[in-house]
């Protein structure tokens, strides 16, 4: 087995979370789609980094899990205060601006 | 070791059974994530697929990420979703209606047509024998990767330092609410009671009623179910039960043939009259106590 493996099962992860994220209408689940996208992309930054011996990709993927993480705290507080004024999660209905 | 690679980039025969067995469940947990009708239930295949990469990343020579992947994404990211989905409630499942027509299918198309491209691009690279990071390791992970941090990318964590301070504020200001209205008091819910006519507060399910199970809705002095008495959740499920199959037993048994009836497990000691208020209290206080 060689290191392209890795690489592969992140690019099939990240193609499951871009399909989540196109299919699924709660917001929550979109945004789960999200973080499996971002965490495919690590996996693709940690095996980079075993293939050049070079610890530069582990420091850049322990940087997208620090910004993933305030990404999650601001969407959440969104998905809240949109679940608030509109009783609802799904991103169908938050279509205001229509017409 | 069996981290270790061999000259040609090889992994090791352990590392690669974890590999294939890890690589098919994660694989399979994130197709949980794509096709459950709950919400509860993605969540959970998306923990499943971010401890599988923990152990991957150990696997890789990179124990601290492994580590910090457990802590902040199962331990901190997760929970915070789980909170937010309970915060929500569970009747936000998915809607089904399709506002744009076909959508769904064209969706699937494209992650499958983007799954096809990017696998074969990667698949098809070529990268040259892998130098693998036991040089780079020599120190141990931890401290190698804190050299990099705090040297050559100091400036880098003190912005993001910044960003994450300007995320919890962002945090507090978006869900953070004025009161428009004066702050409602004990008191003031309380007058208002009284003049609605409901002095006491909502009875709980189960009570007059000849079974005390969550989902059967309390009955009023009247004999006449009380829909409210029900959890909003079981209502909410469809999982309440009839009300007025019970509100019918109770009228079975004010018109005096509830001696005939069949007995049940709960047996109506005495049924409770309408003309007088106090036996009705004392029947109401019995039935309390059976249920505490």
């Amino acid at each position: 087995m060689t290191l392209t493996h890795y690489v592969v099962l992140a690019a099939i992860l990240f193609s499951i979370g871009a399909t989540t994220v196109l299919v699924r209408r709660n917001a929550i689940i979109v945004f789960m789609g999200v973080e499996l996208m971002l965490n495919a992309t690590n996996l693709a930054l940690v095996t980079f980094s075993r293939m050049h011996g070079n610890l530069t990709g582990q420091v850049l993927a322990f940087f997208v899990m620090v910004v993933a993480a305030a990404e999650v705290v601001i969407g959440l507080a969104i998905i809240i205060s949109i679940f608030r004024t509109r009783r609802s999660a799904s991103v169908d209905d938050v279509n205001l601006l229509k017409s | 070791m069996i981290t270790s690679l061999t000259d040609a980039g090889q992994t090791t025969t352990g590392e690669a059974i974890l590999f294939w067995i890890l690589a098919v469940v994660m694989v399979l947990a994130a197709g949980g994530l794509l096709f459950a009708r709950k919400a509860v239930h993605a969540a959970l295949s998306l923990i499943v697929v971010m401890i599988g990469l923990a152990f991957l990343y150990v696997a890789q020579d990179a124990p601290f990420l492994g580590v910090v992947q457990v802590v902040v994404y199962t331990g901190a990211i997760m929970m915070l979703f789980l909170f937010v989905l309970m915060l929500v409630g569970v009747d936000a499942s998915d809607t089904l209606t399709e506002t744009l027509r076909g959508q769904r299918w064209i969706a699937a198309l494209g992650g499958l047509g983007l799954a096809v491209v990017l696998a074969g691009v990667v698949g098809r690279a070529h990268y040259g024998p892998a130098a693998g990071l036991t040089n780079a390791n020599a120190d141990s992970n931890p401290v190698a990767l804190a050299r990099l941090v705090f040297g050559s990318y100091a400036f880098a964590l003190e912005v993001v330092g910044a960003l994450l301070i300007t995320a919890a504020i962002g945090a507090i200001m978006l869900t953070h609410r004025r009161r428009l209205t004066p702050r409602v008091t004990q008191r003031e819910r309380s007058a208002a009671r009284v003049l609605d006519g409901t002095i006491a507060g909502k009875p709980a399910p189960g009570v007059y009623a000849r079974h005390n199970a969550m989902d059967v809705p309390a009955l009023g002095p009247d004999g006449r179910p009380i829909d409210t008495s029900v959890s909003r959740v079981l209502r909410v499920r469809g999982q309440e039960a009839d009300a007025q199959e019970y509100a019918a037993r109770i009228d079975r048994v004010l018109s005096g043939s509830w001696a005939t009836a069949p007995a049940s497990g709960v047996e109506a000691a005495e049924p409770p009259e309408l003309g007088e208020a106090g036996r009705v209290d004392e029947a109401a206080a019995a039935g309390a106590k059976e249920q505490s």
